[in-house]
């Protein structure tokens, strides 16, 4: 790229510089003043430039030399992402605790990537040295964590004749394991790793459309509002109604294959949470540890705002990195409000007319550029990986009016939203199931009926239709008092009760509950609609609401859940026939009764 | 060039000061003012630009006379000198002394702002801290290095709760070693002096240091103030090891003064007016709580946050909320029916309670009978409601014993004195003794072992 220019600063405003550069370019890179703190030009104003900071600018003076790096924002991509743990410009920071101590310094300039270590590379069996090559195709793989084989790719920018490639051994990132000619005789050292700018998505030959579910193991999501893999969705909720958690849960207990945790303008602590307890946890998938697969970037609410805009897109270019190599990704960004105020802010000191809220005209075209990112594609490699999307969204004041909420519910395919009434309740996950919407559910019915039961599509729609009327008589009971209701309505209501108590509700914290397996989930529903069904017919032979309701049997069913894991679905199985033979006992007995009596 | 003054102000409003004509000045840096009566001003740069320097006085703009201001550019950040000398100290918000006394002068100067802490170099918090108080032991456990507020609103004794947590805050089994840093922003004399007696009664006042801007002190040191308080905490907590409470009051001042600068400079509003950084000027003073890994001391945070018109909605309790590890929440109804505290659990939540309670911790039932408590009281809301349509008399029998359970738990477990220390465990035991009111089938939150062991049939139930 274009070599070094250098300027100074003319003056500072927070986290806002602007610079005499000449020939900047919008998107580049600076290193500012005697701090050598990092930044980028956002934009021009003749031979001066406007730049966001990275860092804080606090001891910067008006004088201080800018030196232009020629290069926009990048990230390094390659063996030794995962586990890791990097800031919003791709930072990583426990490299920089070891080196630094426990506050982040400014001005360091540390590789993302480690160069020292050796990965151990097989070469692909099948190419040829004199072959065509293209981008996108696979030159070896490293085995980066147990779990995950990283596929060593041709960069999306690069093809030709392959002039020679690494036999297997041990190489760090630096060393060149092939080398291309591409068709103007220019020859190409590829390493083990590239770079790739983070605002320009990585391209793939062609996009598909989403084939299956991702499966979370959480019920309401994976039951009642499914996403595919490759799909957007969102969390919006207000604060402390359980955004982050749905989010971790994704990351622990979905059937990703990445999983990439982005921590925007959010709490520190929630991502020591994820370090700490992920090398702990297993994945039920391929039972191997948690964190094999994860990786995270954390930009805190603390650090600087501007990094935090950043974020968003470093994460994404690292997923969609992992897309290419032919793997499911689940990306989870906490919070895309955060990023948005980011936005927000730098509009706010670029003099940008506010529209709505203070948010500049392109926060819509901004996000959907973002949410475009996502989406299961054929890669330029010809294999199929896909980018999964999930962002939580933080509305002031938990109102889904507001902007951000608005656009991007405008922009994605799932919408889980969360209710400060449900969370108040401490209902968990506290997903409305009236808010809440699945664009997808018929390509996910195709998925469970195959795998796992014909009868999820309708069971499905009778316990949302159950919790719809519930709803309504529940408004009814609160005009004129519960006495106003049948029989059958009140049983409706215990129904209800038994849908949100035994399905619905799912505590992360609860060993056995916090991953559901598909299979449990779709038994558990069975139940208990099988359960509200036979109760009816209960009813109508005259059994009393409140006999049934407070029959023993209730409370064992909404145990259940935690009763019997995942792994245990034959004894749920058989807990089930229990619970149908005591109901046809009864049954038995209302009906002989009935006989007797007419 | 600290020696220099320059008398080139050439616009004064809204506590900021321009001056124009001066090189090298550097972003963020600390300006000492003397007006035209010789008194002295506090100012910091926050705005630097070729020739043009913007600086937000402390004391504020009022009475300058713009050809007879003199500002001298110190060349060194905002700090504070730190020493174990601190403890037992009285500062104001640029942490001068007020308490008579000579400032340190035998320690190291460090910037108030600090840097971000590296997420890397955090341990998760999760030692349980125990408040003698049920509502926030039992449901809503704090632990060493959260950030809890108290949401509260004018008139509710969130000072009186604040410092009863000061009074009784201790790990289980543990004398209380907590150093109190009190960070008092926009405070009536008499609040001031209500925690400076409830320190001195409770002879930890040795234990204290105490940043205190009144209410009629200027606004604009209400800014450096939490940062300059955080500073001596995290000196405390992570020089001298020491754990570290800090409690902050009232966060509502220090955001309006905010908004009062931004305004003044211009800066484009987000909501009610104030600056869309609010959000990300808070979590820098908030972040700063917590556990880093290898340190032995913690700081813990207890701001307290008033809700402008009782409104949960109010941008500053709003992205309060967004930002610290759950909330507190006191209830004006509650209070009126004089319960004390009057703690609505309803909206409260502890972010960090599923690590520091259950059986090595606390016991072993404890999350389970928390969340039942819940669920409980949730639905004993729904019955208070519909009593309130249909009247009490009507309702079922069911919801009948769900009301008189919600009359028993406002009055004795949300209800207890403001000396009443109670341990966790009577706290759980309380909570049973309520719950066993049910017949253990309603109860599906707890264990069926839970229930073998607690659950107090015969004795109480109907
Ligand atoms: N699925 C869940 N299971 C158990 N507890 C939950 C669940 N979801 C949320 N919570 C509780 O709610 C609290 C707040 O959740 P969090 O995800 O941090 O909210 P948000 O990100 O929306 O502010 C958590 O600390 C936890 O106590
Ligand atoms: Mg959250």
């Amino acid at each position: 790229m274009s070599e070094q220019r250098s300027g100074h600063i003319r003056e500072i405003n927070g986290p806002i510089l602007k610079i005499h550069l000449p020939g900047g370019r919008n998107g580049e890179q600076v290193r500012i003043g005697s701090l050598d703190i990092v930044g980028e030009i956002i934009a021009l104003e003749g031979e001066d430039a406007v730049v966001q900071a990275y860092e804080s600018t606090e001891g910067l003076r008006p004088g201080e030399a800018v030196e232009g790096l020629g290069h926009p924002l990048t990230v390094e991509l390659g063996p030794g992402l995962l586990q890791g743990i990097f800031d919003g410009v791709q930072r990583p920071l426990t490299e920089i605790a070891e080196l630094a101590g426990d506050n982040i310094p400014r001005g360091l300039r540390i590789a993302s990537l480690d160069r020292e270590r050796e990965w151990s590379f097989v070469p692909t069996g099948e190419l040829e040295v004199g072959a065509q090559i293209g981008a996108g195709a696979q030159l070896g793989t490293v085995q980066e964590t147990e779990t995950i084989e990283h596929r060593v790719l041709v960069p999306p920018t690069v093809s030709g004749e392959l002039i020679d490639l690494a036999p297997s051994g041990d190489y760090t990132l630096e060393s060149t394991i092939a080398r291309v000619r591409d068709a103007h005789g220019e020859v190409h050292k590829l390493k083990l790793y590239h770079r790739w700018p983070v605002r320009q998505p990585r391209p793939y030959s062609r996009r598909d459309h989403g084939v299956e579910p991702l499966i979370t193991g959480q019920r309401i999501l994976d039951t009642f509002f499914p996403l595919l893999k490759g799909g957007k969705g969102a969390v919006p909720g207000p604060f402390g109604a359980g955004k982050t958690m749905v989010q971790q849960q994704v990351a622990r207990w979905s059937n990703a294959d990445i999983v990439i945790y982005v921590g925007c303008g959010e709490r520190g602590n929630e991502l020591v949470d994820v370090l700490e307890s992920f090398p702990q946890l297993e994945d039920p998938h391929t039972g191997r540890g948690m964190m094999e697969r994860t990786l995270l970037v954390a930009n805190t609410s603390n650090m600087p705002v501007v990094a935090r805009e950043a974020s968003i897109y470093v994460g994404m270019t690292m997923a969609e990195y992992f897309r290419d190599q032919g793997y499911d990704v689940v990306m989870l960004a906490d919070s895309t409000s955060r990023w948005a105020e980011a936005l927000r802010e730098v509009a706010g000191r670029l003099g940008h007319m506010p529209v709505e809220e203070g948010y500049p005209a392109y926060l819509g075209s901004r996000l959907s550029a973002v949410y475009e990112r996502a989406g299961r594609v054929e890669t330029l490699g010809n294999t199929r990986g896909s980018v999964t999307l999930i962002g939580a969204v933080s509305p002031p004041g938990g109102d889904f009016s507001e902007p951000v909420t608005s656009h991007t519910k405008e922009i994605i395919q799932t919408f889980w939203a969360l209710s400060k009434e449900l969370a108040d309740a401490r209902h968990y996950p506290s997903v409305d199931w009236v808010d809440s919407f699945s664009q997808d559910v018929d390509i996910a019915a195709g998925w469970w009926a195959k795998n796992i039961g014909g009868a999820w599509a309708n069971r499905r729609i009778q316990a949302l239709s159950l919790l719809a009327r519930d709803a309504e008589l529940s408004r009814i009971v609160n005009l004129v008092g519960p006495e106003a209701l049948s029989s059958a309505q009140r049983w409706e209501l215990e129904g209800a009760s038994l849908v949100k108590e035994a399905v619905l509700q799912q505590s992360a914290l609860d060993d056995a509950d916090s991953y559901c397996s598909p299979q449990k989930q779709f038994q558990l529903l069975e139940l208990v609609m099988q359960v509200f069904d036979r109760g009816s017919e209960l009813i109508t032979l005259g059994a009393p609401v409140q006999e049934l309701a407070e029959h023993p049997v209730m409370a064992r069913i909404r145990r259940a859940k935690s009763t019997w894991r995942s792994n245990e679905t034959e004894d749920l199985g058989e807990f089930a026939r229990e619970v149908y033979s005591e109901l046809s006992t009864l049954r038995s007995e209302y009906a002989s009764s009935q006989e007797a009596a007419s | 060039m600290s020696d220099v003054e320059y008398r080139r102000a050439e616009a004064a409003q809204g506590g900021l000061l321009i001056v124009r004509g001066v090189e090298d000045v550097a972003f963020g840096d600390r300006v000492r003012i003397r007006d035209h009566r010789g008194r002295e001003r506090n100012g910091q740069v926050i705005l630097a630009a070729e020739g043009e320097t913007l600086i937000q006085v402390f004391e504020g703009t009022d009475d300058l006379d713009l050809d007879n201001t003199w500002v001298r550019f110190l060349d060194q950040p905002l700090s504070l000198t730190v020493s174990p000398g601190l403890l037992g100290r009285v500062f104001n918000g640029i942490g001068e002394p007020r308490d008579d006394r000579p400032p340190i002068v035998d320690g190291e100067a460090r910037g108030i702002n600090g840097s971000a802490i590296n997420p890397a170099a955090r341990n998760y918090p999760r030692e349980f801290i125990q408040t003698g108080i049920s509502t926030i032991d039992g449901l809503n456990s704090l632990v060493r290095g959260q950030k809890l507020p108290i949401f509260s609103a004018s008139g509710l004794p969130h000072n009186r709760l604040a410092a009863q947590i000061v009074r009784q805050a201790r790990l289980p089994g543990e004398a209380s070693n907590f150093a109190i840093v009190f960070a008092a922003m926009g405070v009536s004399y008499s609040d001031a002096r209500f925690f400076r007696e409830s320190f001195s009664d409770s002879g930890v006042l040795g234990n204290v240091v105490m940043f205190i801007n009144h209410a009629d002190d200027p606004p604009v040191e209400r800014l450096a103030l939490p940062r300059v308080a955080l500073t001596a905490a995290e000196y405390l907590a992570f020089d001298l090891d020491r754990h570290v409470l800090v409690v902050m009051t009232d966060m509502t001042n220090y955001a309006e003064a905010l908004r009062e600068v931004a305004t003044a400079k211009g800066d484009v509003p987000a909501r009610k007016g104030y600056p869309g950084y609010l959000y990300s000027d808070l979590a820098e003073i908030y972040e700063r709580s917590g556990r880093i890994r290898d340190r032995h001391g913690s700081v813990t945070m207890v701001p307290v946050v008033s809700m402008p018109s009782d409104d949960i909605t109010h941008p500053i309790p709003d992205l309060t909320g967004y930002i610290t590890e759950g909330q507190i929440v006191l209830s004006r109804e509650l209070h009126n029916q004089g319960v004390y505290p009057p703690v609505d659990i309803a909206p409260s939540l502890s972010r960090l309670m599923k690590d520091g309670i259950g059986k090595d911790d606390t016991r072993d039932d404890h999350p389970r009978i928390a969340n039942q408590l819940y669920a409980m009281y949730a639905k004993a809301q729904e019955a208070r409601n519909l009593a309130s349509i249909i009247g009490a008399e009507e309702l079922s029998a069911r919801d009948q014993r769900y009301l008189e359970f919600a009359k028993d738990f406002d009055e004795r477990f949300v209800g207890q004195g403001e000396d009443e220390n109670r341990s966790i465990i009577e706290t759980l035991n309380l909570a049973w003794e309520l719950l066993s009111r049910f017949p253990r089938e309603a109860l599906t939150r707890v264990s069926e072992t839970d229930l073998a062991h607690y659950h107090r049939s015969g004795d109480k139930a109907a």
